[in-house]
Order: C-alpha cells, then sequence, then structure tokens
C-alpha cells in the first residue's frame, strides 16, 4: 500500500478543547494534518472534522482506535476515493496589469472560477473543484503572478445515507 | 434549594458515594474545604499534593473504588500530574478535583493559575473545565462514570472559584449519554467457539494474565477456566494476585525479571490465551521471538490494545470477566477430562524447567534482600497489601512475595514511578485501616516520599515500610555495572544518609535497623506487631542484583539467571 492520501472523517462533540484533543492523536503519533475542516453539522451539538494525512496503511486503524478512546469522538470514517463526493475550495489573491490580464482572465473563465473582489486591481479568486481541479487552477495562475492563497482543505461526504 | 457550587460538588461526590477524599488546600480551593469542615467527610491531609494523587490511586487499587483527590490551583495542580500520569498508565479509576482562578481570570497569567486541563490531556482519560455552575452536577456524575467504564482511568475536573461560589437550583445530575462514554463490550461468540477448539487442540497451551483480570473483578471465572482446562498461568507485574500464587498452576511473573520456567513455558507454548494483558515491552523482550510458536488469543477490554505491539490471531474484544464466564460456559459441553490428561507432558516440562532454573539467590554475610522479603512473606503468611516502590524493590517483592488476591498488591507498572508506594500504603491503609499494609521500598525511592511520614503518624495509619538499603539507586546501578561498565555515575546515594531510625523517630513514628542476616526476622516482628507507623532499614547486600533478566530488547529465552551465567 505504502504512503497514500488519507482522509478522515470524524464526528465530535462541539464544545471546547476538543480539536486540541484530536490533534494531540494525530500529533502523538506522529503523523501530520495536511489538511483540516471542522464545522458544526445538521445538529449544532455535532461538529464534522476531515482530514488529510499522508500515510502508511496502518494509519487508518491506529488513529481510529486512539481517536475512539476519546469521549468526546463520536464516529471515525474512512472516506474512501470513489465512495465519497470530496471538494476544496481556494482564495487566490492577486494584481491583474497589462501583462497578465488577458491570460488570468482565460483562465478565470475556462475553469469556471469566480472574481469575488476587485479593488485597485488587485482581485480574490473563488476555485472551487476536485483536489486535482484547484491544483490545476493554481499551476496556471501561478506563473502570471499569484500573491496568496487561502485554502478550505478537502470537504467530503459519503455517497450513503448515514 | 439554591445551593452553592462547593455544596454542589460536595453532594454530587456524596452521591457517587464518595467518603474518603485526600488533598492539600490553598487559595482557589478554599470555598471547598470550608464547606468539607461542615461535612461528614473524610478529609486526609497529605504532605505534597503528589501523595494525595498516590493516596488517592492506592486507595483505588486496594479497594476498586474510585480515588478522590482534591488540590488547589496551579503548583497543587500540578503536583498531582506524577500521581495522574501513573494512575493513566496502570488503568486506574481516579477523579480529581483541582481548584482554578476565577474564570474572568483564566488566561491572564493570574496568580497560581495554569492550564490544567492543557497539561493533563494527554494523561487523563478525560478532563473537564467548569465554566457554569449548571454544569457542575453533571460534570461530576459523567467524570465518575467515565473513570469507572471500560478500561478505567483518571478524570480531573478543574473548578474556577467563582462557580464555586455561584448559586444555582440543585438538580439531580442525569446520566451520562450514550455517546460521551465507552459501551460495555460483551464478546463475540465466533472467536470464543475458536478459542475452545484452540484449547481442545492444543498441547502446550499458556494463560497469560495482567491488569485487566483485576479490573474486570475476573479472579474466580479465571481459577475456573485454568483449573477447568488444566492451563498453566503466568502474569505481567500488573497481574500478580489475579491468579493466586499459591496455586500448583501458576509460573510466576513472566518478562524481563520473571522466571525462568514462565519465560521458557511463553516462548515455547503453542497456544498463548491472554487477559487483559497490553504486551508491555518489559512483558515481551524481542517482539519477533514473543511466543513465535502460539496461536495468540487475546482478550482486552481496550480495542487500542489489540495488534499495538503483537499481532493477535484471535482478537476478543470484551469485558474479562464477560468472555471468561462464556469460555467456562462453552466449555462444559466437552470432554474435559480428556483435555485436562492431554496436559500432562506440558506440565511436566514446566516442572522440569523450574528445577533447572528455580528462583533462588544465595545467603552471605549481609542480608540479602530477596531473604527480607521471603521472611515477610512467611510472617504475615502472604495477608497482607504489599505496596512497592519502583526499581530492585520492586521486582524482588514480585518475585518472592506470593500474592493470593486481587488489589492486594500496588505497585506502579507502566509509569515506573519511584516514590509511589509509601502514599499509595497510606491510601491502602485508610481504605482497609484494619489490615496490614506493608510497603517495600529502596532507599532511594523512600526519599522521593518520604514527607508523608507526618501524615501516617498524624491519622495514626500503621504503615509497615520495609527499606532495602543498599545505599545505591539499586536498579540503575545494576544497570550500569551490566551494561555501562561499572561506572556507577550519580547512583550512590550513601546508605546511612539520612539516619532512617532517626528519622522515623523525628516524624513521632518507630525507627528500627537489622544489619545482619540474624536480625531479619527479629526486626519484622518487632516492627509488624508494633500498633503504629515504623520504618524498617534493612541494611542490605550493596551490589546484589535482580535475576532472572533478559536484556532490553532481548529475546525471553535469553535470561541471565545470576552474575555471569546465562542460560
Amino acid at each position: 500500500m505504502g504512503i497514500e492520501e488519507r482522509i478522515l472523517e470524524i464526528l465530535v462533540s462541539n464544545k471546547p478543547g476538543v480539536l486540541a484533543r484530536v490533534a494531540g492523536v494525530f500529533g502523538r503519533l506522529g503523523y501530520n494534518i495536511e489538511s483540516l475542516c471542522v464545522a458544526e453539522t445538521i445538529s449544532p451539538e455535532i461538529s464534522r472534522i476531515t482530514s488529510i494525512t499522508n500515510a502508511d496503511a496502518d494509519f487508518i486503524e491506529k488513529v481510529k482506535k486512539q481517536l475512539g478512546r476519546l469521549v468526546d469522538v463520536i464516529e471515525v470514517t474512512e472516506q474512501l476515493p470513489g465512495q465519497s463526493a470530496q471538494r476544496e475550495m481556494i482564495l487566490i489573491g492577486m494584481t491583474l496589469n497589462q501583462k497578465n490580464r488577458q491570460e488570468a482572465l482565460q483562465t478565470i473563465a475556462m475553469f469556471d472560477c469566480k472574481i469575488i473582489s476587485m479593488r485597485n486591481n488587485y482581485c480574490i479568486i473563488q476555485v472551487a473543484g476536485s483536489r486535482e481541479e484547484v491544483e490545476t487552477v493554481i499551476s496556471f495562475l501561478k506563473p502570471l503572478g499569484v500573491d496568496k492563497i487561502a485554502r478550505t482543505g478537502v470537504l467530503a461526504l459519503q455517497q450513503t445515507k448515514k | 434549594m439554591e445551593l452553592n457550587g462547593s455544596q454542589i460538588l460536595l453532594r454530587a461526590l456524596m452521591n457517587e458515594g464518595v467518603d474518603t477524599i485526600f488533598g492539600y488546600p490553598g487559595g482557589s480551593i478554599l470555598d471547598i474545604h470550608d464547606e468539607l469542615f461542615k461535612s461528614s467527610f473524610k478529609h486526609i491531609l497529605v504532605r505534597h499534593e503528589q501523595g494525595a494523587a498516590h493516596a488517592a490511586d492506592g486507595y483505588a487499587r486496594s479497594s476498586g473504588k474510585v480515588g478522590v483527590c482534591l488540590v488547589t490551583s496551579g503548583p497543587g495542580a500540578t503536583n498531582t500530574v506524577t500521581g495522574i500520569a501513573t494512575a493513566y498508565m496502570d488503568s486506574i479509576p481516579m477523579v480529581i478535583v483541582t481548584g482554578q482562578v476565577p474564570t474572568p481570570f483564566i488566561g491572564t497569567d493570574a496568580f497560581q493559575e495554569v492550564d490544567i486541563t492543557g497539561i493533563t490531556r494527554p494523561c487523563t482519560k478525560h478532563n473537564f473545565l467548569v465554566r457554569h455552575i449548571d454544569e457542575l452536577a453533571n460534570t461530576v456524575r459523567e467524570a465518575f462514570y467515565i473513570a469507572r467504564s471500560g478500561r478505567p482511568g483518571p478524570v480531573l475536573i478543574d473548578l474556577p472559584k467563582d462557580v464555586m461560589r455561584a448559586m444555582t437550583e440543585y438538580r439531580e445530575p442525569v446520566s451520562p449519554s450514550q455517546g460521551s462514554a465507552e459501551p460495555v463490550y460483551l464478546p463475540d461468540a465466533g472467536p470464543l467457539t475458536e478459542t475452545v477448539n484452540l484449547i481442545k487442540k492444543a498441547k502446550k497451551p499458556v494463560l497469560l494474565i495482567g491488569g485487566g483480570v483485576i479490573h474486570g473483578r475476573a479472579t474466580a471465572e479465571l481459577i475456573e477456566f485454568a483449573h477447568k482446562v488444566n492451563i498453566p498461568v503466568t502474569s505481567t507485574l500488573m497481574g500478580l494476585g489475579g491468579f493466586p500464587g499459591t496455586d500448583p498452576l501458576w509460573m510466576g511473573m513472566l518478562g524481563m525479571h520473571g522466571t525462568y520456567y514462565a519465560n521458557m513455558a511463553i516462548s515455547d507454548c503453542d497456544l498463548l490465551i491472554t487477559v487483559g494483558v497490553r504486551f508491555s515491552d518489559r512483558v515481551t523482550g524481542r517482539l519477533a521471538t514473543f511466543a513465535s510458536n502460539a496461536t495468540i488469543v487475546q482478550i482486552d477490554i481496550d480495542a487500542t490494545s489489540i495488534n499495538k505491539n503483537v499481532l493477535v490471531h484471535i482478537p476478543i474484544v470484551s469485558d474479562c470477566r464477560s468472555a471468561l464466564i462464556q469460555l467456562n460456559a462453552l466449555l462444559d459441553r466437552n470432554g474435559l477430562e480428556k483435555i485436562r490428561e492431554g496436559r500432562e507432558d506440558w506440565i511436566t516440562r514446566i516442572g522440569e524447567w523450574r528445577t533447572e532454573g528455580p528462583m533462588s539467590y544465595c545467603q552471605g554475610e549481609a542480608i540479602k534482600p530477596q531473604c527480607v522479603i521471603e521472611t515477610l512473606y512467611r510472617m504475615t503468611k502472604g495477608d497482607a497489601i504489599v505496596a512497592t516502590e519502583v526499581g530492585q524493590n520492586q521486582m524482588w517483592a514480585a518475585q518472592f512475595f506470593r500474592f493470593d488476591k486481587p488489589n492486594t498488591f500496588l505497585t506502579s507498572g507502566g509509569l515506573g514511578t519511584m516514590g509511589y508506594g509509601f502514599p499509595a500504603a497510606i491510601g491502602a491503609q485508610v481504605a482497609f485501616p484494619d489490615r496490614l499494609v506493608v510497603d517495600i521500598a529502596g532507599d532511594g525511592s523512600i526519599q522521593m516520599n518520604i514527607q508523608e511520614l507526618a501524615t501516617a503518624v498524624n491519622y495514626k495509619l500503621p504503615v509497615k515500610v520495609v527499606i532495602l538499603n543498599n545505599g545505591y539507586l539499586g536498579m540503575v546501578r545494576q544497570w550500569q555495572e551490566l551494561f555501562y561498565e561499572k561506572r556507577y555515575a550519580n547512583t550512590g546515594i550513601g546508605g546511612q544518609v539520612p539516619d532512617f531510625v532517626k528519622l522515623a523517630e523525628a516524624y513521632g513514628a518507630l525507627g528500627l535497623r537489622a544489619v545482619k542476616p540474624g536480625e531479619v526476622e527479629a526486626t519484622l516482628a518487632k516492627g509488624l506487631e508494633h500498633p503504629g507507623p515504623v520504618l524498617m532499614d534493612f541494611v542490605v547486600e550493596a551490589e546484589e542484583k535482580v535475576f532472572p533478566m533478559v536484556n532490553p530488547g532481548a529475546s525471553l529465552t535469553d535470561m541471565k539467571l545470576s552474575s555471569g551465567i546465562g542460560m
């Protein structure tokens, strides 16, 4: 199996300190969290944590069991590709000028992105899609002078009823 | 009726059946002490908060109840951390209540403020910061539930001073919600039947037990099981007392300082059934050769213990007692007589190993520490609660005292905390005022919590401390002798400093000393007879070592049985 990207969905009580406990389990076992998304679910007392870690196969068993020991953790599920829908959103800030304007606008149109704010030629571009798609957009815009990026990290939902 | 936070805390504790608290006052916890003063709780005032935590632990280990510890904020709270980590590693149910600065001051570096929930997050089963008085009663209920349920452990409640002083209408706490605590695990039928089939086929089976048998109160079921199918039993340090040390099937402890025959048997067995163990590195030695010929069945309540260090063939996630009850029931229908008879060759083989490498030592001019423990065992007939410190004293106690009943051996197995034994013995003596409680100590570790002599004297707790005084931090010195070419860096601690007899007298306890082998029995007799706390200083052979010994990382069959001889 080797080192692969692994997505975990962790349902937890929506309480102070819970994220620190969850992150503590990853850290103690020596795993880095590549991306992390935390927000309230449809029930306000429960939060959904979606995390990505690059790890080998025993990661899931180890982390799942250790997370299961935390009182505030309700459920841990691995999100397997093909069984869950995955999306990431990023915001890109860049200045448009004579040199890059045309190519930048073409890229934005081609990938169905959106300029959500524009002030003195400085624009913020919204990109949403699979991880691959957003990476492609970044690779197109980067040579045109990207100033900064904010990304949500991957969100994932299992394609079955709960 | 309106009650303040302190009153609610005490009422909630009373609801959980608490009558004894180990603690030390301070600014942030004064309100609770003021209520305690008016209540019927027994509060044992220690001399250092670490002592309070270990005493609550000893109380819990000996009685099976949840130990409760009450300390102030800041240094009071941090002083309990070693005690909390000790309990966490050995799965001991405890509730620690710490005072905290008032909520508006949290995060301002206020006087005696520390983020104790942050500090103890990795060494508690769970912890709480109570921010509002309306959460208090439920928090206490939940804390006790978490401490006791599943694999037990310490739970900390951090209580800000303004919450203690706030008033609210008291409401009976509700039982904890399903989601927030572990369910009771019952075993699946499939693996149990498979285990029974393996038992029938096995020629060389071994039962390995651990602390889970004691926490799970499974001793009676275990004895029934072992005898039904005639399987020899060995144990980790934490499991001692879980199976009678005088039973013919008993092989003694295994592992780094286990018996020759237990280590040989586990390395040769074809079926290993483990009950409530987590396969510590001190137990397994080199993992690649650990029980490498055996099919392994692991019964444990904690799924994280399974396949963590040793890959097992049949995992059974279950409360130990429930699994053993079901195994016993399944075995009733089978030809037990035949199974039992089939074991004779194996039991004879273990008997031969026992003759080849018995537990022994050589008498000499000086007192041998093992002899002190054997004499203590003989004189008490084993009827005592024995606490230990950590190091050689702990290993000799585990090897030469035979524990027949659960909850009678109190030792820091996982964390290996020097200074644990004496306060733990105090806690056990509080739980059982009429029983004989002995702390087996070294001259190093006894000094780590020696201040608790004042506690023992003040409450007239007749704890007997047996100091095996070799003038060294003995186990570390043993490692220096064996692995660091006898460079005894910082392990010689002087032997006669302090003078333990005078020290005991200064505290108002009885101090006794023995320097010759002939004085051991008389000194123990005098000490055990004395109605109050006693410190017995046995000046023992300075360079005596603990054997057998498996070097760290070596296979269990690779044992040194005495200086210079390997087998």
